[in-house]
């Protein structure tokens, strides 16, 4: 279980030296995606003009304030508040990600499945998980909105964050085939019987 | 008793923002007791860091998390009050949208087919109202719920049969909490609506995943029901955000309804643990907050 500092973009080998339990913290640029942003990228040809190869994306959809462009909201936004979102509604989005954007680390919560942990391994990509649900802590984070693309999508648009100390985050999928998620799904499968006789369940 | 209604779209208003900000003291309770009998170190890390989350947003008066959710808000009004209720339901809409346009607040709420964002927090049917009434004379409640899309999305209905009994209920609640894992951002208040009609029954899951916690279902059959079943849920080993550890819920609740000979009907509907409320209460002697 070791702690590594990462600055964005991070190559394949720096993301393959990254395990299941070990900590990561981010520096310098993460890029906000959503379901619509996706949807849009990948199922609708839409393009961005953000160049993502090597960098991490958060799932999230942030709370801002629009204001005047200026030196410190480059892009006439103020973070209010940025969280993360369920990744699983996401989870086939990860592949076009990693082949045709570059994406090398998915920051997320709740997890993805059997295909991102293989596109993960085969392409050498991480899902840093992160706890949900602590926006307020997670907004502390960033630094600056200091882009964005796709804004017609807003909340959903593709947000270019500036970020500090982004962490720690969990690494939960590695690029050699480990999943907390699964290792964690398949005990708790493996309790089901147990605990439903223990709740008098006849025939289960 | 005369309610003022640009007083309730005040209130309306200021709720929506308070819930997203500051945790009702018995979820902060609830953390307290998950945290104490926590056996995993990931899991103690992951509670430690959502309970820090609760004073940032407190420090930094900021939003828990930035899922503004589906906005509730559930009336309670007293026999002796005097409100024009379509009016009423109005002023509750306009503070809603005032709240996200004011503070401002990411609208989360889109056109189910065109999926277009009108950035009010309102659409067809939402905020949604629930109008209810009692016979405390002098009193309105406006309770306000954002209710969050992880949890949100982890709801379920089975039209059980008679025949499979207690036995199915047990099983589909259990089956619920394990393939929602750590989607619905456990810790989570399980709400489970036993009875009624399909649509009945999911409305009381509803309500039963929004009681506060440290409350009972006021059927005895079906407290008894809860306290089981809480203490299952637990031995699942998913854990805080589905990382492992024991604390995948803070509590089962159960809320019930009578229901048809031949049906038995069963609905869970999740909270996440960042299980926000708000509450203002309306008396002669003014507006007053809580949760």
């Amino acid at each position: 279980m070791a702690h590594f500092e990462l600055t964005t973009p991070v190559s394949e080998v720096q993301v393959r030296q990254l395990r299941v339990n070990d900590t990561v913290t981010l520096q310098s640029t993460l890029f906000g995606i959503r379901d619509a942003t996706q949807i849009h990228l990948f199922d609708r040809g839409r393009k961005t003009r953000f160049d993502l190869d090597g960098h991490a994306v958060i799932h999230t959809a942030p709370n801002v304030r629009k204001v005047d462009k200026s030196v410190t909201y480059p892009a006439g936004y103020a973070p209010i508040c940025i969280g993360t979102t369920t990744s699983d509604r996401m989870e086939r989005f990860t592949r076009p990600l990693m082949t045709q954007c570059g994406v090398r680390l998915i920051i997320g919560k709740g997890g993805l499945r059997e295909a991102s942990k293989t596109a993960f391994k085969e392409l050498g990509g991480a899902y840093l998980a992160i706890v949900g649900g602590t926006a307020a802590l997670e907004t502390t984070w960033i630094e600056q909105i200091e882009d964005v693309d796709l804004d017609d999508l807003n909340p959903e648009s593709l947000w270019k964050f500036r970020i500090h100390n982004f962490g720690p985050l969990l690494v939960a999928m590695d690029s050699h085939g480990g999943s907390l998620f699964s290792v964690v799904r398949e005990d708790a499968q493996g309790r089901r019987a147990q605990v439903l006789a223990g709740l008098g369940v006849k025939s289960a | 008793m005369k309610i003022d209604l640009m007083i309730v779209e005040e209130a309306a208003k200021e709720l929506y923002i308070r819930a997203l900000k500051v945790l009702p003291p018995d979820i902060k309770a609830g953390f307290n007791h998950l945290v104490a009998g926590e056996s995993g170190s990931t899991a103690q890390n992951i509670l430690a860091t959502m309970v820090t989350n609760i004073q940032v947003a407190e420090d930094t008066n900021n939003l828990l998390c930035q899922d503004t959710g589906l906005p509730i808000y559930n009336i309670l009004i007293g026999s002796g009050v005097d409100v024009d209720g379509y009016a009423l339901t109005q002023a509750i809409r306009k503070g809603c949208e005032r709240a996200t346009r004011e503070h401002p607040l990411r609208s989360s709420v889109v056109h189910p087919l065109t999926r277009k964002n009108e950035h009010s927090s309102c659409g067809i049917e939402v905020p949604v109202i629930h109008i209810d009434f009692t016979d405390t004379p002098e009193m309105l409640s406006i309770m306000m719920v954002p209710k969050g899309s992880g949890s949100e999305n982890n709801s379920f209905l089975k039209m059980a049969i008679p025949a499979e009994g207690v036995d199915a209920i047990k099983t589909f609640v259990i089956d619920c909490v394990l393939g929602a894992g750590g989607k619905p951002c456990p810790p989570t208040i399980v709400g489970v609506g036993l009875g009624g009609t399909s649509d009945l029954c999911m409305a009381l899951a509803k309500r039963a995943a929004t009681r506060a916690l440290g409350t009972c279902c006021s059927d005895p059959d079906g407290a008894e029901l809860e306290k089981q079943l809480s203490s299952a849920v637990n031995q699942l080993g998913i854990g805080p955000q589905g990382l492992g550890g024991d604390s995948t819920a803070f509590a089962v609740h159960i809320e019930l309804a009578a229901t048809h000979i031949t049906m038995n009907p069963i609905a869970v509907n999740m909270q996440c643990h960042s299980a926000r409320r708000a509450r203002a209460i309306f008396t002669p002697e003014g507006v007053s907050y809580g949760f």
